[in-house]
C-alpha cells in the first residue's frame, strides 16, 4: 500500500479540453456580488449551464462560476476531496479513479455530448451540489447532501465564510454546507466544497428479472430489508435491474441468493450510467413533462397518467405526463411525498412541491438571513424566494 | 470556580421566586400539578448534565407528555419572554442541558413511546424522549436495527440524538445521526409545529433537517423523530491489534483505509485507557501494549471471510505485535466491552475526568497524539486516549481532581489547548458532542466573526427572541473579544 502522500499534479491535469489552470475567483466574485448587492441587481448563477433545465427560470445577469476551477486538496487516505466550484465533476471523477475511489453518490452530469459549447465541459461540482442532484447509488450510499463535508460560500452579503470542514464528524454550529446542497445557489455563492469519497467496490454485478411494478416494489423493499450489498435498484417498466457492489465472494453469494441473469459488465455500465443516470433510457426521450416524484419505498404503484419508472428501491419514481400538476400533487401528498417538475412544462410556475405555510415562512427568513437584498438566484427555487 | 460557567444565580432570588410563582399559576392551569416541579430538591436532578463540572439550578422544571402541552409551554415562555432549556436524558457531554437560572427547563422524559415501526419501509417514528437502544431493542425481532450508536445508548434519547447528531462506533461505515434520520417534528418558540423530511429519501425546500439536526435544543423543540432502520449483518468479526508504540497504530489506521476497507468501526486506545479498562472488565486486552485498535467487520459471510483476511494482513505488516481475530460472537463483544466501558473505567481510576471530543485529519494522529502527551507532562495531568480512530474523532480523557484547588480551571485549560491543536491541524473542536457551553470559548478560534455572524442570523430565523437555550453553541462577538484578550492564547483563524 502506498505509505507516502499520492502525488496529484492537479495544476497540469488534463481532461478531453486539454489542459485546465487551476483559477481563484473568489476576490472577483466578492467584488460582483458586493456591486449587485449594493444596487439590489439579481444575479443568475451559472456553473456551466447543464442544468439550466432544472428549476424554475431566473431573470438576472449572469454569474459564471465556472472559471473558479481547480482541484484543492486530495487525500485518498482522508476519503476527502476539495475543489472549486467551477471544476467540471469528470475531472474529479478522473483523479479519484486514479486512486481507485469515487463520488459515492454517483451525480448525473447532464451534460449532452452534442451540446456544441461550454456545457461540453460537462456539470460542474458547485451546480451539482447546488442541485442536491443524486444518482442510482442513492439509496444505498447517500445523497450529495450526505456526503458533503464542508463549503466556503459567498453569501448575498459578499461575505466569503466557511463551514464544516474536511473532516467526517463536525458538529460545530449549525451545518450550514448541507443546507447549501439543494439549494439552488439561493442562499449562497459556493466557492469551495469538501466531499466525502469512497474506494470503488473491487466487484460489480447486474441483473435483471422480469415482473411487474407492483412485484418490482415488492422485491426491492424486500431485498432492502436484508443484509445484501445492493448498489443500485430500477424497474423500467418491463424488467427490474439490480446491480450488487462489493468484493468478490459477497457479490457471489448475494447473486445467488437474488437468482436470474446477469447483463455484462459493459451492458451494465451502459444501463446504469447512460441510461438512468444520465436519463438516456428512451423512457425520457420526448417532451412529455417529466416529473420526480419522492416517496416513501413501498407505496404502491401509483395510479397516475402517463408511464412510470422506479428507482432507489421504489423511494424515486420518474413519471412522463400531461396531467395537472395539481393532481399529480395531491396523489402524492396523500402518500407522504412531494413532486417536482423536473423537466418541461410550464417552468414559470412552482416547478417544486408547495410547502405549508409554516415552512415557507422559515424558508423566508432563512433567505433572508442569507441574502437580505434577494440577489441570488431570485425565484429559482420558490417564486418567494 | 471555572472559566466558562456563566455566574450562577441563585434559585431563593427574591426577583426570580416572584417570576417563578407567577409561571407555575400559568402553567398549572393547563398541566397536570406532577408535571410541574418548583421546589429546590426537585429541580436538583436537573441542575446539570454529563458535564457535571458545571450546574445551575432552573427556574423550574416543566414534564409535559402531549405535543399540545409543549406548543402551549414554549407559547407562553415565548410571550413572557422566558428562555427554554430542552433536555432529553442529560448524558450530554458539553453542558448543552445545563439550565439557565432564569428560565424553564423543558425535559422531554415523558415521551417515551414508539409511535409506529415499519418493517417492509424500514422506518421506526418515535417520541423524542425514547432511549437509542430502545429503537434498536423494537426493531430486533425484524432483524433491523437503529445504526448509530453512541457508547451512552443505553441512557440517551434520540431527542438528544438529534440536538448532538450523535456517533458511534459504527458511524464509519454507517453515519452520524444525520444519515439515518428521515423526518423531525419540531415545535418552535413560537409554539409552531413544522414537520421536517419527508416519508421519502428528501423533501421539497431547503434542507432544514440537516440544518437542525445537530443544532443543540437551540433551534426548536424535536416532538417526533422518523429514523432509518437498517438489517443486521448477517456476519460480524472483530480484530484486535496491539502495538508498542502509539504512533504505528495510528499509521495502520490509514492503511487500512488506503487499502479500500471501510470498516463497521475502527478504534483505538492507547496504554492508559487499555490498563483502566482491562482493570474494570477484564476483556483479556494486552495492558504492557502501547495501543490497541478494535477493527470491526461486518456484512454478508463472505464478504467479511475476504475483508478479515486482509486486514489481519495489513495489520502485521504494519508492525502489530499481536493481532487475534474474534472466533466468536462471544469474544467479539468481549474486545469491544473495555472499549464501551472505558469512559467509567478511567472514571474509577481518578476523581474526575474531561472528556474532549476534537475530530482531525486521520493523517494528523501521530503528530496529535505526540503533542497531546507533551502537554500532559507539561500541565502535569494525566491523559488517556480512547477514540473513533477510523473518523479521526479523538476523546482525550484529561485525569483531574476538582477537589485539588486550581486543577479544574488547568484540566479547562488544558482541554482548550487540546482543542485548538485540533484546529491547528485543520479538524475540528467537537465531532459529535457538541459545542453546547464548554467549547463557547474555541468556537472564536474555529471560526471568524463574519461567521459566528451568519449562525445568530440563522438562529434570529428560528427564534428572533433568543430564547431557547440562550448562551449554548454561538459565542456572541463581546464574548469572542475577551475571549481573544486572555494571555496565552494563540488565536488563528484559518483565513
Ligand atoms: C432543459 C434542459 C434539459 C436538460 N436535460 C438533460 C438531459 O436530459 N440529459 C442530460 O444529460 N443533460 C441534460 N441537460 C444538461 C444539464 O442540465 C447539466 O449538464 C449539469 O449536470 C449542471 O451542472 P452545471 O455546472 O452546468 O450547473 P448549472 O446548470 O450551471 O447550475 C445548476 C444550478 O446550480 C446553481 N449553481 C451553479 N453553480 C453554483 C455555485 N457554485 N454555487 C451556488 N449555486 C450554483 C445555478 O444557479 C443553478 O441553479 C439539460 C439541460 C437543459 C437546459
Ligand atoms: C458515558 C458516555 C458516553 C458517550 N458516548 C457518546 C458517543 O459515543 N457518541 C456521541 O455522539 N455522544 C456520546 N455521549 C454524549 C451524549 O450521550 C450524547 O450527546 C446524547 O445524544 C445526548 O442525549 P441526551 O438525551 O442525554 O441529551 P441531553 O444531554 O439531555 O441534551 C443534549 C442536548 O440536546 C438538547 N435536547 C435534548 N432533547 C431535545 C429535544 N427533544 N429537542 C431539542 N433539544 C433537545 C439539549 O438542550 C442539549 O443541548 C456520551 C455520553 C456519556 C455520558
Amino acid at each position: 500500500m502506498p505509505n507516502l502522500p499520492v502525488h496529484v499534479d492537479f495544476e497540469a491535469f488534463v481532461n478531453d479540453k486539454g489542459k485546465r489552470v487551476s483559477n481563484d475567483l473568489t476576490a472577483e466574485l466578492q467584488d460582483r456580488v458586493r456591486h449587485a448587492a449594493d444596487a439590489s441587481l439579481p444575479l443568475r448563477l451559472e456553473g456551466n449551464g447543464t442544468k439550466s433545465g432544472l428549476g424554475r427560470a431566473v431573470d438576472g445577469e449572469i454569474l459564471s462560476l465556472s472559471g473558479h476551477s481547480g482541484i484543492l486538496n486530495y487525500q485518498p487516505k482522508e476519503l476527502v476531496v476539495t475543489a472549486r466550484c467551477g471544476t467540471p465533476l469528470c475531472e474529479i471523477e478522473a483523479a479519484l479513479a486514479e486512486q481507485g475511489q469515487m463520488l459515492p453518490f454517483e451525480p448525473p452530469h447532464f451534460a449532452d455530448a452534442s451540446d456544441e459549447g461550454r456545457s461540453t465541459l460537462g456539470a460542474t461540482l458547485g451546480g451539482t451540489i447546488a442541485c442536491g442532484l443524486s444518482g442510482p447509488a442513492r439509496p444505498y450510499a447517500g445523497s450529495a447532501r450526505d456526503l458533503v463535508l464542508g463549503t466556503r460560500v459567498l453569501t448575498g452579503r459578499a461575505e466569503v465564510l466557511r463551514f464544516g470542514g474536511e473532516v467526517m464528524k463536525n458538529v460545530a454550529g449549525y451545518d450550514i454546507s448541507r443546507l447549501m446542497t439543494g439549494a439552488f445557489g439561493t442562499l449562497g455563492v459556493l466557492l469551495d466544497i469538501s466531499v466525502k469519497v469512497l474506494p470503488i467496490p473491487t466487484t460489480g454485478r447486474t441483473l435483471v428479472q422480469t415482473c411487474s411494478p407492483a412485484e418490482a416494489i415488492a422485491r426491492m423493499t424486500g431485498w432492502a430489508a436484508k443484509p445484501l450489498p445492493i448498489s443500485a435498484t430500477c424497474f423500467d417498466g418491463e424488467q427490474l435491474w439490480v446491480r450488487l457492489s462489493g468484493n468478490h465472494g459477497g457479490v457471489s453469494a448475494a447473486a445467488e441468493r437474488i437468482g436470474d441473469e446477469a447483463v455484462d459488465d459493459g451492458e451494465a455500465l451502459a444501463f446504469w450510467r447512460e441510461q438512468i443516470r444520465e436519463q438516456r433510457h428512451p423512457f425520457f426521450a420526448g417532451d412529455a413533462p417529466l416529473w420526480r416524484l419522492s416517496v416513501p419505498p413501498t407505496v404502491a404503484p401509483l395510479p397516475l397518467p402517463g408511464a412510470q419508472l422506479i428507482e432507489w428501491g421504489g423511494a424515486q419514481r420518474w413519471l412522463r405526463s400531461d396531467a395537472e400538476a395539481e393532481v399529480i400533487r395531491s396523489a402524492v401528498s396523500a402518500v407522504g411525498g412531494h413532486a417536482t417538475l423536473f423537466r418541461g412544462g410550464d417552468r414559470r410556475s412552482e416547478v417544486f412541491h408547495p410547502l405549508p405555510a409554516g415552512l415557507m415562512t422559515l424558508h423566508r427568513e432563512m433567505k433572508r438571513a442569507f441574502d437580505p437584498n434577494g440577489i441570488l438566484n431570485p425565484g429559482r427555487l420558490y417564486a418567494t424566494l | 470556580m471555572s472559566l466558562i460557567q456563566p455566574t450562577r444565580i441563585d434559585f431563593e432570588d427574591p426577583e426570580l421566586s416572584a417570576t417563578r410563582a407567577e409561571l407555575v399559576r400559568e402553567l398549572r392551569a393547563f398541566l397536570p400539578s406532577d408535571a410541574v416541579l418548583e421546589q429546590q430538591e426537585q429541580v436538583q436532578p436537573y441542575e446539570c448534565d454529563g458535564l457535571s463540572a458545571y450546574r445551575q439550578l432552573p427556574l423550574l422544571v416543566v414534564l409535559p407528555r402531549t405535543v399540545e402541552e409543549v406548543q402551549r409551554i414554549l407559547r407562553l415562555c415565548h410571550t413572557r419572554d422566558v428562555p427554554v432549556v430542552a433536555r432529553g436524558a442529560g448524558t450530554g457531554l458539553s453542558g448543552g442541558a445545563l439550565p439557565r437560572g432564569d428560565g424553564v427547563l423543558l425535559s422531554l422524559a415523558r415521551f417515551t413511546r414508539i409511535l409506529d415501526l415499519d418493517p417492509v419501509a424500514r422506518t421506526a417514528r418515535v417520541e423524542p424522549g425514547v432511549r437509542n437502544l430502545a429503537i434498536s431493542e423494537a426493531a430486533a425481532p425484524h432483524g433491523l436495527y437503529y445504526a448509530p450508536d453512541p457508547s451512552s445508548q443505553i441512557a440517551c434519547t434520540i431527542g438528544g440524538n438529534v440536538a448532538e447528531n450523535s456517533g458511534g462506533v459504527h458511524c464509519l461505515k454507517y453515519g452520524l445521526t444525520v444519515h439515518n434520520v428521515l423526518a423531525v417534528k419540531l415545535v418552535t418558540i413560537e409554539g409552531e409545529l413544522i414537520e421536517l423530511g419527508s416519508g421519502g429519501l428528501d423533501a421539497p425546500g431547503y434542507d432544514l433537517l440537516a440544518l437542525f439536526i445537530g443544532s443543540e435544543g437551540m433551534l426548536g423543540v424535536t416532538v417526533e423523530v422518523t429514523v432509518k432502520l437498517l438489517p443486521v449483518p448477517e456476519r460480524a468479526q472483530a480484530i484486535l491489534a496491539a502495538y508498542d508504540d502509539v504512533e504505528k497504530a495510528g499509521q495502520a489506521v490509514g492503511d487500512i483505509i488506503a487499502a479500500g476497507i471501510i470498516p463497521a468501526g475502527l478504534e483505538m486506545m492507547d496504554g492508559p485507557a487499555i490498563q483502566a479498562a482491562e482493570d474494570f472488565v477484564h476483556a483479556g486486552y494486552p495492558t504492557d501494549a502501547a495501543a490497541i485498535l478494535i477493527c470491526e467487520i461486518d456484512g454478508t459471510s463472505q464478504e467479511v471471510s475476504e475483508e478479515v483476511m486482509r486486514v489481519r494482513d495489513l495489520l502485521l505488516v504494519s508492525g502489530a505485535t499481536e493481532v487475534r481475530t474474534s472466533r466468536d460472537d462471544a469474544e467479539r463483544l468481549m474486545f469491544w466491552k473495555g472499549r464501551k466501558a472505558a469512559f467509567p473505567a478511567v472514571g474509577r481510576i481518578s476523581p474526575d475526568y474531561y472528556c474532549m471530543d476534537g475530530t482531525i485529519p486521520r493523517r494528523a494522529l501521530p503528530e496529535v497524539l505526540r503533542r497531546t502527551a507533551e502537554m500532559s507532562r507539561e500541565y502535569g495531568l494525566r491523559v488517556a486516549n480512547v477514540f473513533h480512530a477510523g473518523d479521526g474523532n479523538m476523546h482525550p480523557l484529561i485525569l483531574f481532581d476538582a477537589n485539588k484547588p486550581g486543577e479544574l480551571e488547568r484540566t479547562e485549560e488544558l482541554g482548550g489547548r487540546i482543542l485548538e491543536l485540533c484546529v491547528e491541524v485543520g479538524g475540528t473542536i467537537t465531532g459529535e458532542h457538541g459545542v453546547g457551553i464548554e467549547k463557547i470559548n474555541q468556537m472564536c478560534v474555529q471560526f471568524s466573526p463574519e461567521e459566528l455572524g451568519q449562525f445568530h442570523a440563522v438562529k434570529a430565523a428560528f427564534d428572533p427572541k433568543g430564547l431557547l437555550n440562550p448562551g449554548k453553541g454561538v459565542p456572541t462577538p463581546r464574548r469572542c473579544s475577551e475571549y481573544r484578550q486572555l494571555p496565552d492564547h494563540t488565536h488563528r483563524h484559518p483565513h
